[in-house]
């Protein structure tokens, strides 16, 4: 007996015993499994570029972007001949500008890279709105059930068949209304300031904070239910641990997965909203550059001068991309499951 | 099922009253009345105009008098005499008597049209629009899905896919302007803005004519609006089938011989479509709605501008209109979806 336990086969030794893996939680090895997904590496890389970009936009700009040159207006380096013939009879060439300079005589380069700070901004406090709002809301649903249930989820029946935009158009409405300008010491004023300050930022973020919830309070929702009738909540219960920590300890990191998941692949749709708001004139206040309303102002004279829609076109593009590709990655490695619904 | 679509039916109508209520708090929560200008009005002027549209009645007394006039219906002896102010969206005349339901009066900002009248000429185009995107969304998104599918792991797949994920990710103001440029102005295939039909429409929504003249013009926002879509679709689409495929009944059909060919289209086909077409509903509903800046990008009368126009212009009538009549395409399209999706599966029962 001792002779055989002695001379095992080298495949049993310690080290591949079950007991000895190298622990890894859920966390570890779905960034694993993330590190294989060739498209979501090139994703994620995008994104911190990206982020690089919007930290370091005073360093990589060569210039203000609300310096306006006149006399410059429209002007394009030499090579956008070559990209776009049709503008080489009345083009004015100017190599100042590696992208073109827009209407007033503002570099187009430098307003692509301070717009990544307002793209990138919504990309990070979206879904953080999005998910404490959503998750409080729908984990009370899902965790108390019945009449509180059935009413907190009628209300957001409710507001689901309310048209959002209508909703940030209205806020927009209330707070920068041009006839009634609201007195100091209001509410509204101290808003409009910090509004007026932030560049119009703020109403975006609450604009999306009062739509984006919705979605996520039914999800959560849902998840709660199915995690509430586990055994081990029984027996949280039964210890007699009380609701909120059976919420918080128990319940929630159960369900945190797929809803990191979702709202990763909630992060494009933000980015696109800002960029809509700020296309239709309601989002960001000039001169504070969003590549939105760069779209808008270039698509006005895309005829003539292509470039202007073209590369905030562009920037925007490969953004959404980037959060696309992924937020698909972390949905494979984290929840499979999910796959198809999303 | 009937005492389910009863039931559905009424929370519809009262989901339909709580969002007016909303918006008729939030409106006039805003600061600024539609003649509000920068330079003020006279104030004997601007209290006539308000009192021709009632806004001088206590705010209990209009929302009473907005539910009357579009919310309940009205049998009379009396044919509406005509007038602006008694433009009814349904209007049937049965022997002596007037049928007339759903008034949403007329628009403060223009002195001739009601609401209803934009309800006439502007939604049929951005309807027409939204048809012709989801037909795109359609005819693009299951194929490329079932192609993806039954070649799973294969290049077809990655290009499906992968083109799937550039379609979400070009938001519409990015692949308008794009279009318009390429197609509309360097080759010159397609007109870059405007429609092809005009009032009045065949059975209130269709073109008179489905000619190149009608198409030309809607062939780059149909694509646009309903690029999207057709991704959401694809992906769907493929995943379903993926899943249907490997059910036992597929594997019984295969085993008793029948042709590949017809194991997809007659068994797994039809099963794998049925989250497809439950989304469609909600999917259409959003189309149509959302129709806003691509009619914005090509310049199509429909609409979607009123919906921004009016909340600025604080034209009352037109906000609600514009409001109740998306909220009512939401809701009406999950209550299709709903019954549709009992129809599909028999194993769903409402009761």
């Amino acid at each position: 007996m001792t002779a055989q336990t002695e001379t095992k086969p080298a495949g049993l030794t310690a080290s591949r015993s079950p007991l000895t893996y190298k622990r890894e939680n859920l966390w570890q090895d779905a960034f694993r499994r993330l590190l294989r997904n060739r498209a979501a590496v090139i994703g994620g890389v995008i994104v911190i570029l990206l982020a690089l970009v919007a930290i370091f936009a005073n360093l990589i700009a060569i210039m203000p972007y609300d310096k306006q040159t006149l006399p410059d207006q429209n002007k394009v380096p030499l090579y956008m001949g070559k990209l776009f013939p049709s503008m080489i009879p009345y083009m004015k060439v100017s190599d100042k500008y590696p992208l073109g300079a827009d209407y007033v005589g503002r570099d187009i380069f430098s307003r692509i890279v301070y717009g990544s700070r307002i793209s990138l901004s919504i990309a990070i406090i979206g879904p953080l709105i999005s998910l404490f709002v959503g998750v409080i809301y729908g984990s009370i649903s899902g965790y108390f059930g019945g009449r509180v249930d059935n009413l907190m989820m009628r209300f957001v029946d409710v507001l689901y068949a309310f048209p959002g935009l209508l909703f940030i158009i209205l806020l927009m409405a209330f707070f920068r209304s041009s006839f009634a300008d609201p007195e100091p010491g209001t509410l509204r004023f101290a808003l409009s300031q910090l509004d007026a300050k932030m560049g119009g930022m703020l109403f975006i973020i609450i604009g999306i904070g009062l739509t984006a919830w919705e979605t996520m309070a039914r999800v959560t929702r849902g998840q709660v239910l199915s995690v509430r009738e586990k055994e081990f909540i029984e027996a949280a219960h039964a210890l007699g641990i009380s609701d909120n920590r059976i919420m918080f300890r128990h319940i929630l990191p159960n369900i945190i997965g797929p809803l990191v998941v979702i709202e990763t692949l909630a992060i494009p749709g933000y980015i696109a909203l800002e960029a809509f708001l700020s296309f239709i004139g309601l989002g960001i206040n000039p001169p504070t550059p969003s590549w939105g309303a760069m779209i808008a102002d270039g698509a006005r004279s895309i005829r003539t001068y292509p470039n202007q829609a073209i590369f905030p076109a562009l920037a925007l593009a490969i953004t959404m991309f980037a959060f696309n590709f992924l937020g698909d990655g972390l949905r494979d490695a984290l929840e499979p499951r999910l796959r198809g619904n999303q | 099922m009937g005492r389910y679509i009863t039931r559905r039916l009424i929370a519809l109508i009262m989901v339909l009253l709580v969002v007016s209520a909303i918006t008729f708090v939030l409106e006039h929560a805003v600061p600024g009345g539609p003649f509000d200008r920068e330079k003020p009005l006279p104030p004997e002027i601007k209290a006539n105009l308000e009192r021709r549209y009632h806004l001088d009645e206590p705010y209990w007394k209009q929302y009473a008098r907005f539910l009357n006039d579009v919310m309940i219906p009205h049998l009379t002896t009396q044919p509406p005499d005509g007038s602006i102010e008694s433009d009814y969206l349904i209007n049937v005349h049965i022997g002596p008597l007037y049928f007339l339901w759903m008034n949403f009066g007329p628009t403060i900002s223009s002195k001739t049209r009601t609401v209803n009248d934009i309800f006439r000429q502007q939604l049929p185009v951005s309807f027409q629009l939204g048809i012709m995107a989801m037909m795109v969304a359609i005819l693009l998104g299951i194929p490329l899905g079932i192609l993806a599918a039954l070649k799973q792991n294969t290049m077809f797949d990655y290009m499906g896919m992968g083109l799937a994920i550039i379609g979400v990710s070009i938001p519409v103001i990015v692949l308008g302007p794009l279009m318009v440029w390429i197609f509309g102005v360097e080759l010159k295939l397609l007109p870059p803005s405007g429609w092809g039909a005009t009032p009045p429409y065949r059975l209130g929504f269709l073109p008179q004519s489905f000619g190149w003249e009608y198409f030309k013009y809607a062939i780059m926002p149909a694509i646009v609006l309903g690029l999207g879509s057709s991704a959401v679709i694809a992906r769907l689409t493929r995943a379903t089938l993926l899943q249907v495929v490997r059910e036992d009944y597929i594997r019984t059909a295969r085993s008793k011989g029948l042709e590949e060919r017809l194991v997809i289209t007659r068994h797994a086909l039809k099963n794998s479509l049925i989250p497809v077409v439950t989304v469609l509903g909600p999917m259409f509903a959003a189309l149509v709605t959302g129709t806003f800046v691509t009619e914005l990008i090509f310049g199509i009368p429909g609409m979607g501008r009123y919906f921004v126009t009016s909340i600025t212009n604080r034209d009352y009538p037109v906000i609600m209109g514009t409001v109740l009549l998306y909220a009512f395409f939401l809701v009406v399209a999950n209550l299709v979806v709903d019954i549709l999706y009992a129809y599909l599966d028999p194993r769903i029962r409402y009761d």
